[in-house]
């Protein structure tokens, strides 16, 4: 099988580290060889991060390149746009709606691009757009955001439902998988 | 079974089964997590070091006392280390001792990107490179048997993407080996007279491991065709593979240090074309030439940055598609100084002094973006003092009423002392701020001599600031809280017009540690708020103008308060939320 690139982009602290452990535990599980590729030190404080997540039958590259994600999820509207040149032809973006100012916009140096959405859509892009905070704030943890996204995409894989919780269950504190699941249906239920 | 491990965990689960007893490390990204996870191991003793000297120095005791020893550090740490290890070199090792070094290619989280193999060749002591998890385990296990084998300091190399990437490990068992400490002076101490014994057998062991190069299992060929042959190492191997698969051949070069030379000839020999793929400086490509082979290297692949698959894709004419972009700019996003940073106080307060600020290396290096933009220069670990003192000399009172140091805890623990010595000593006039949040922030929170706390988070030693710098001759010693603008304020000014040296304290806990209880958060009433952007100046994530009024990101703040003492119209109130 060739290999399939999930990168996660996100701002800094916003929880993709739980998501890429999760999709790691999931894909190795499913017998694939991995690879899981994280950012640590200087880049996680408030900055753009990115995870890069490869499965398949031979997986040589820790990293995804431009041109190359089958997948990007995106905890924040702006970083979803900024990583779109990373995805492969025929790729989906499967992003939050939420939108975090960065620091230039912050001070008036930049401004924050508006109807991302539809721009991205535009470009012929497939992009599943919705509000994960106010999906995991009715799951019952507004931190459940990563979650919901996973939950999205889990649709666009073969793998079974029950595959997904079991990989949740071994990765989420067990008083919190109430949550969790219920952040997962939600993601996964919302078209 | 196999495991999915970050690459520095796969290093730790090495140690542990290689016996190491003994791990000293200072923290420093990409390395970092070696130590972590070695410490969840209850048979090994890990500590955090004042900084790396120390920790290789530790190191090196545990292996004279007969068990196998290890030390961490980013590849910069090496540099600090370097006085050690060259003559380490010479006396060799009693048990294995190993140390492993991360160099940041692509400046992730680093002030330089030097190539650590440099130090390999200059320390003549071996060197090991995996390119992913699994050889991160293995090449751990083997380098204490080389140690122990050679007599003599091992190096891992380590680099970003496969500290940081997690791929597949087989795990074993552990076993201690260990060796009785005995008194040996020709071979331990390194006076002239025993050093230049020493010397040629330093030698004499780099041509045993050259004879061990060519056969060793770390390096390895992979024939694909006799068109192009590619000589790799480290994660580059993987980038190639990821762009060629098994339509090249490929020589893997496992020990980047000493390199084989047969084994690179018969390679070279088989190829029509040969090439070396490797990141930063041209140190397989230069070995590769000193053989009279014809290769190329750097004339297609950069001297700068990390590389990646459509990196080498283009050096090589092959096609690369990226994907679209959307037309509108896309703001940049850089790291900043969090909501509640206790830094934050303080730079405002030096900004707003016109202050001449030489920086360190820490999350306050930070300070040098906007808005505060208050930092001019930053180096390397301590050099914020060392600068300070030697500005002030050459500028005299056109520098000494405005001109500081900052410098953190753990780095002023690190190498910022010898400095403030220096300051005492030879005295100049000069003010240095230590920025004490209670913790070695930028790395991750790691405890320090500061802290009062060990590794584990059990209790420890604490060395007293306030203490130290009084008993290193500084009289002028004051502690104030970066929270409180008026009194960061009182205490630049005061310090910096006296006329000797001094010491400000800027203490408060990073706002991220655990323990730290937050307020409520703030909220801005917009009646009250007349868009003066006062609030702007300090640079917090949690606060932007919406609709001309200055609005608060609940949650993010966490009730520091620093914007409100900003506000010309008492508009900031506390939501009384609980934190």
């Amino acid at each position: 099988m060739e290999t399939t690139n999930i990168m996660i982009v996100g701002v800094g602290g916003q929880g993709s580290l739980l998501a890429s452990k999760l999709l790691g535990h999931l894909f190795l599980n499913e017998g694939y060889d991995v690879k899981v590729s994280e950012v640590h030190g200087m880049s996680q404080r408030g900055g753009s991060v990115v995870t890069y997540v490869r499965f398949g039958d031979k997986v040589y590259s820790p990293i995804i390149d431009k041109g190359e994600a089958d997948y990007i999820v995106s905890f924040e509207l702006l970083e979803a746009a900024r990583w779109l040149p990373w995805l492969k032809k025929g790729g989906r973006i499967v992003t939050n709606t939420q939108t975090i100012d960065p620091m230039p916009v912050i001070t008036g140096a930049a401004e924050y691009p508006e109807n991302l959405v539809e721009k991205m859509k535009a470009l012929g892009v497939e992009v599943d757009a919705m509000d994960c905070l106010a999906l995991a704030e009715a799951a019952g943890s507004v931190k459940a955001v990563n979650i919901v996204l996973l939950g999205r995409l889990s649709h666009y894989f073969s793998i079974p439902e029950e595959r997904w919780i079991a990989s949740l269950t071994a990765n989420v504190p067990a008083k919190l998988l109430d949550i969790n699941k219920k952040a997962f249906q939600s993601g996964k239920g919302e078209n | 079974m196999k495991e999915l491990m970050l690459g520095n965990k796969a290093v730790a689960r090495g140690l542990y089964e290689a016996g190491v007893c003994f791990i000293s490390s200072y923290p420093g990204t990409p390395s970092t997590e070696v130590t972590e996870e070695a410490v969840k191991f209850d048979d090994i003793y890990c500590e955090w070091a004042p900084n790396e000297k120390v920790a290789l120095e530790s190191a090196f005791g545990a292996s004279l006392a007969g068990r196998r020893a290890f030390a961490a550090q980013k590849h910069v740490g090496l540099n600090v280390a370097a006085d050690p290890l060259y003559t380490m070199s010479y006396t060799g090792v009693n048990a294995g001792l190993v140390i492993c070094v991360a160099d940041d290619a692509g400046m992730h989280s680093s002030q330089n990107e030097q190539d650590s193999r440099h130090h390999a060749i200059a320390s003549k002591v071996p060197m090991l490179e995996p390119s992913d998890s699994a050889e991160a385990y293995e090449f751990a296990k083997l380098a204490f048997s080389l140690s122990e084998e050679y007599d003599t300091p091992v190096l891992l190399k380590m680099c970003t993407r496969v500290s940081h990437s997690q791929s597949l490990v087989e795990t074993g068992e552990r076993t201690v080996p260990e060796k009785a400490y005995e008194k040996d002076i020709a071979k331990y101490v390194m006076m002239p007279g025993n050093a230049k014994k020493r010397h040629p057998i330093v030698e004499e062991r780099t041509k045993k491991l050259k004879e061990y190069a060519e056969t060793a299992m770390v390096n390895r060929v992979e024939m694909g065709g006799t068109e192009i042959g590619i000589i790799t190492a480290s994660t580059s191997y993987q980038y190639v593979k990821e762009v060629f698969g098994d339509s090249v051949s490929i020589l893997k070069l496992g020990m980047s240090f000493p390199m084989p030379e047969k084994l690179i000839r018969d390679f070279a020999a088989k190829v029509d074309r040969l090439y070396v793929v490797e990141e930063l400086d041209p140190v397989i490509e230069d070995h590769v030439r000193s053989l009279g082979l014809k290769v190329q290297g750097k004339e297609l692949l950069p001297l700068v940055d990390e590389f990646s698959q459509n990196l080498i894709r283009k050096a090589f004419g092959k096609e690369v598609s990226e994907g679209p972009a959307v037309s509108d700019p896309i703001p940049a996003r850089p790291p900043v100084m969090c909501a509640g940073c206790p830094h934050r106080g303080l730079f405002y307060s030096l900004k707003k002094n016109n202050c001449t600020v030489l920086g360190d290396i820490g999350c306050y290096t930070l300070g040098a973006v906007p808005p505060l933009g208050a930092i001019e220069m930053t180096l390397c670990m301590g050099a914020s003092i060392g600068a300070v003192h030697g500005f002030n000399k050459i500028l005299g009172s056109k520098s000494e009423k405005k001109t500081v140091a900052v410098i953190g805890d753990s780095t002023f623990m690190h190498s910022g002392m010898t400095g403030l010595a220096n300051v005492a000593y030879n005295q100049s006039n000069s003010t240095v701020i230590i920025l004490d949040n209670s913790i070695t922030g930028m790395t991750g929170h790691q405890q320090n001599p500061t802290t009062g706390l060990n590794i584990k988070g059990d209790p420890a030693g604490r060395v007293d600031l306030t203490a130290l710098c009084k008993a290193m001759g500084i009289e002028r010693v004051r502690v104030v809280d970066p929270y409180d603008l008026a009194a960061c304020d009182q205490a630049l000014k005061e310090e910096l017009a006296a006329e000797e040296p001094s010491v400000i304290i800027s203490r408060r806990p990073c706002a991220l540690l655990k323990q730290v209880k937050h307020n409520a958060p703030l909220f801005v009433d917009t009646d009250k708020c007349i868009g003066c952007k006062s609030c702007m100046k300090i640079g917090c994530p949690a606060i932007s103008m919406k609709e001309k009024k200055a609005k608060v990101d609940e949650t993010l703040c966490v009730g520091c308060n620093v914007c409100s003492q900003l506000c010309p119209k008492d508009a900031f109130t506390s939501t009384g939320k609980e934190a």
